[in-house]
């Protein structure tokens, strides 16, 4: 069964979203949450390897810490899906494992 | 034990710059006592924690990386090392402290807990286990 990835450094700061990237299994989701939500908007550096991820992966952004950072759902790498706390739940529930990528 | 869990515990940071490694050190003590299969990963600057010759004495800190040999003796053998991020540190396993355990399988002989594994293998190991805890 798949594992769920949350990611809640920035990318321009640590290499978590890189680290958890590298490790990703086909069908596995990534979650991205507190400064894990700056890696979300298109035209940055990190785009490349979110866009790798979306490839086999589902990528997810928590609404409340992109609202929080200004970051507006049509600047979100396309792909990217938007969920508040009650979605995180769900995707917590709908993986075998979560691992933390801190 | 009837319901053994496969834990992983990823370390992902280098020791003594932040708490991280030695915590997860103290949770991997204590989760010894339930008698579960446990493996360590380390992972990025991870791989420091492991590294031979550590000195704390100048600067200060607990000099906690003797623990590691000792844990063989809690049953937590697995020491996972990803090939990719040693070599993205210039590291070899020849610059890990060598770590064994005594099998009592095979008249206590000294075995190797430390494993190299590449980033493919890392992946899968993560998608085996039950729960895995991050530092």
């Amino acid at each position: 069964m798949s594992t769920l990835h949350t990611v809640n450094k920035s990318p321009f700061e640590r290499n978590a979203l890189q680290s958890c990237v590298g490790h990703l299994t086909a069908g596995d989701a990534v979650l991205m949450i507190e400064d894990g939500v700056l890696g979300a908007r298109k035209g940055s550096s990190a785009a490349a390897m979110v866009q790798a991820a979306l490839e086999n992966s589902s990528v997810y952004a928590l609404s409340s810490d992109l609202a929080a950072r200004g970051i507006k759902t049509e600047q979100l790498i396309e792909g990217i899906q938007t969920v508040d706390y009650g979605g995180f739940v769900d995707l917590v529930t709908q993986h075998a494992r979560t691992v933390a990528w801190l | 034990m009837a319901n053994k869990k496969k834990f992983l515990y990823v370390n992902r940071k280098a020791p003594y710059g932040t708490i991280y490694a030695l915590e997860s050190l103290e949770v991997v003590l204590i989760g010894a006592a339930f008698e579960q299969d446990v493996r360590l990963a380390f992972i990025d600057d991870g791989v420091f924690q492991l590294m031979a010759g550590q000195d704390t004495a100048a600067a200060g800190m607990k000099n906690f990386s003797r623990t590691y040999k000792a844990l063989g003796d809690y049953e937590v053998r697995k020491f996972c090392v990803e090939r990719e991020s040693l070599e993205e540190r210039g590291l070899t396993v020849e610059d890990l402290m060598p770590i064994t355990y005594e099998d009592e399988d095979e008249d206590y002989a000294e075995k190797p807990s430390i494993q190299v594994v590449g980033r493919a293998e890392m992946t899968a190991i993560i998608a085996q286990q039950d729960v895995v805890l991050s530092f």
